[in-house]
């Protein structure tokens, strides 16, 4: 055994007779005190910034401080950054002036503090949650955090990540650590694999239907089991992104050789032997064949079909080739007026076929669908076809985008009729302008159906994005696999 | 932060489930910035409150005469869920809301909450749904007790539970940065140790790009 080895292994097993999970590894490898009052203090590896940070920089200003670890802090425009004439100056005044200020605000913020900073311009800018990962930054047995709770979508990496608000953004920049209490560990185990033409959003739709809106709040949950270890990295971030979407602050997938093959090479990754160093540490991050979690739901990969949103909430999921739940039908009298209010709000008849929904609008993008092969699953279905709806195409970062370029995938898109955008958060939160007109029916790769979610009386239906460019195809809800088989 | 021990106020019931922060704070007014002592308040509930046309909603309860400067809001499961969005708890302190009662709430607003000295206290859903009757005349008044954990509306009391770190923080009105400061030596030790055991949690200068965006293309 060379020294390298004996010290992997006595990093291992140090201490820790009993076996853990891959959270309580992430846990023990992060906690720098204990408070007899159950808070712990833990270490934030890496800490990412978007527009909406000013709050915190304010907070901070406040208390006289300043930022502790600049060198772990990335800032990432996303949230403000329009879509479109991105190659010439931004407008100070008309309608894009609050987006170029809010873009100058954590640009002055970051450069007053020495924190590197992706522009809308930057070849290396994106949604936070696409550029982290695909930069290497955001590694297996990290830590990560941002003022977004879709953070969650770095656990695919086997990384402990979650959304905070800005107070706990200003604690991070000020001390680099932050106070959290032990969560509850929930596993969700995914046997089998999933079929032809379903895809990890539609699993990631049926788990948050299968645990409800609020079904893991207080815990975190790891993903695993054949159907989850099958996935892509690409699909692994798809499914940890959506973690929030039931409640869990996290959701993260252990590392294996698809996690090293996915972060051997990138931009800030570890190089030649300081790769396979940290390579050990990762995969010894699994979770212990005997360790134990607070809950467990078993899940077959074969009972997951194409699944959209009906509702105002990301747990009113179904098969598309359901019909739309009749609240007169639901039991329970708070269920069914949720369903009435939904159904209300969304302009649908109780018991039409999903099928039977007419839609006004597509939209691809979001840091939950538009990565290279969300892209490349969109223009397999729109390649040849025409779109019968207006739609805008968003790649998930700078990167992406050039990629998909190279591929030809904006041509395909650009024929079928969609337009291709600039890199952005966009219109999964229309905080850009990128927004819908009351009243108007979205089929979007996004991660949430809250009203107003697209715009003030905005109506969408959340699902994957060969889905997304089906419904575009066919001008109404549709399985794609119907499509593929020509039957629409 | 100020400190919360008891309350006296009157309790809106809003009994929906689900209510977002999307719904707390539409994503549109993020970006204004917080100016107190009026800060967030007129957008808490803006969409829910107000019609398209700016007029108020009579049936929203908060609009009610009766509940007007409600200092509680009652409600059903999984209030403050989705965005991280800590604006959404800035309009419910800036509206004078001190403590939302629900048989659940957000993980991350609940946290976001007690920072601002914002009370997220649970309450069991059978309770909750007799608490819900109670309050629905409008312009109730209930008495919060968080030494206790306990409200009480007339002869009726229901307790409530809230982490205990969290209930300790809100009754002395403890900032968590405050207590951070007191642990910057185990942070420094921590960090000498990390180096060691973990030397590839660095974030190096990455390879083929400026750390920054070029000047004037922010």
């Amino acid at each position: 055994m060379n020294d390298r080895d004996a010290a992997t292994m006595s990093r291992r097993t140090q201490g820790h007779a009993t076996p853990r999970s891959l959270f309580e590894k992430l846990w023990d490898s992060h906690l720098i005190a204990s408070r007899e009052d159950g808070a712990s203090l833990v270490w934030v590896d890496r800490h990412y910034l978007q527009e909406g940070a000013f709050h915190a920089f304010q907070k901070m200003r406040a208390k006289g401080e300043t930022v502790a670890r600049p060198d772990l802090t990335v800032a990432i425009a996303d949230h403000y950054v329009p879509t479109r004439g991105r190659s010439l100056p931004i407008a100070k005044v008309g309608p894009h002036g609050e987006l170029a200020r809010m873009m100058d605000q954590l640009d002055a913020n970051t450069r007053e503090y020495g924190i590197r900073h992706y522009g809308m311009n930057h070849p290396w800018q994106g949604i936070c949650h696409v550029v982290g990962p695909e930069l290497g930054m955001t590694l297996p047995g990290t830590l990560v955090v941002e003022g977004d709770s879709h953070t969650s979508t770095h656990g695919a990496l086997g990384a402990w990540a979650f959304g905070v608000g800005a107070s706990e953004v200003a604690h991070v920049l000020m001390t680099q650590s932050l106070w959290q209490k032990p969560p509850k560990r929930l596993r969700v185990l995914v046997g089998g694999r999933l079929a032809h033409g379903v895809t990890a959003k539609d699993l990631a739709l049926t788990v948050v239907a299968r645990l409800g809106a609020d079904g893991a709040t207080g815990h975190i949950i790891e993903y695993a089991g054949t159907a989850v270890r099958a996935l892509s990295m690409e699909g692994r971030m798809t499914l940890c992104n959506m973690s929030i979407e039931c409640g869990a602050r996290s959701g993260m997938i252990a590392p294996d050789a698809t996690t090293l093959d996915y972060v051997r090479g990138r931009p800030f990754a570890p190089r030649g032997g300081d790769f396979d160093r940290a390579a050990d540490d990762w995969l010894a991050l699994a979770s212990d064949a005997d360790a134990s979690f607070d809950r467990e739901v078993h899940l077959d990969a074969a009972d997951v079909v194409p699944t959209v949103t009906w509702g105002t909430t990301p747990e009113d999921a179904l098969p598309v080739t359901a019909t739309v739940p009749d609240p007169e039908r639901i039991v329970d009298a708070t269920k069914a007026n949720h369903a009435r209010d939904a159904l209300d709000y969304m302009g649908l008849t109780p018991g039409m076929r999903i099928r039977d929904i007419a839609i006004d609008r597509v939209f691809i993008g979001s840091c939950t669908n538009a990565r290279i092969e969300d892209l490349r699953s969109a223009a397999v279905v729109l390649a040849g076809r025409r779109a019968q709806v207006p739609g805008l195409v968003s790649p998930g970062s700078t990167l992406v985008k050039t990629q998909a370029e190279q591929e030809g995938l904006d041509r395909i898109f650009i024929a079928a009729g969609l337009e291709w955008g600039g890199s952005g958060c966009s219109m999964c939160v229309g905080m850009n302008g990128d927004i819908l007109e009351p009243g108007q029916r979205c089929a979007s790769t996004t991660n949430r159906n809250f009203k107003g979610r697209q715009g003030r009386g905005s109506r969408t239906h959340l699902m994957s994005p060969a889905m997304a460019a089906a419904a575009a195809v066919a001008g109404h809800l549709v399985d794609v696999r119907d499509l593929d088989r020509g039957a629409a | 932060m100020e400190p919360l021990v008891r309350l006296q106020a009157i309790a809106c019931a809003l009994p929906q489930i689900n209510i977002d922060t999307d719904q707390v704070l539409p994503a549109r007014f993020m970006k204004e910035p917080r100016v107190l002592p009026a800060g967030y308040a007129t957008y808490l509930f803006h969409d829910l409150r107000r019609a398209p046309d700016g007029s108020m909603r009579a049936e929203f309860p908060l609009n009610e005469v009766k509940n007007l400067g409600a200092g509680i809001i009652a409600t059903r499961r999984n209030f403050g869920s989705g965005s991280s969005r800590e604006a959404a708890v800035y309009a419910l302190v800036d509206a004078g809301i001190r403590c939302v009662l629900a048989p659940s709430h957000g993980d991350i607003f609940a946290a976001n909450a007690v920072n601002n000295g914002l009370l997220p206290a649970r309450v069991a859903d059978e309770e909750m749904e007799v608490l819900l009757d109670l309050l629905a005349p409008g312009g109730v008044r209930m008495d919060l007790d968080l030494e206790a954990c306990k409200v009480t509306v007339g002869a009726c009391s229901f307790t409530f539970t809230v982490d205990a770190v969290w209930r300790i923080r809100l009754l002395n009105g403890w900032d968590e940065i405050d207590m951070t400061r007191r642990y910057a030596g185990d942070i420094a030790a921590w960090c000498r140790r990390d180096h060691e055991v973990r030397p590839w949690a660095q974030l190096p200068e990455g390879q083929g790009h400026p750390a920054r965006s070029p000047a004037g293309l922010a």
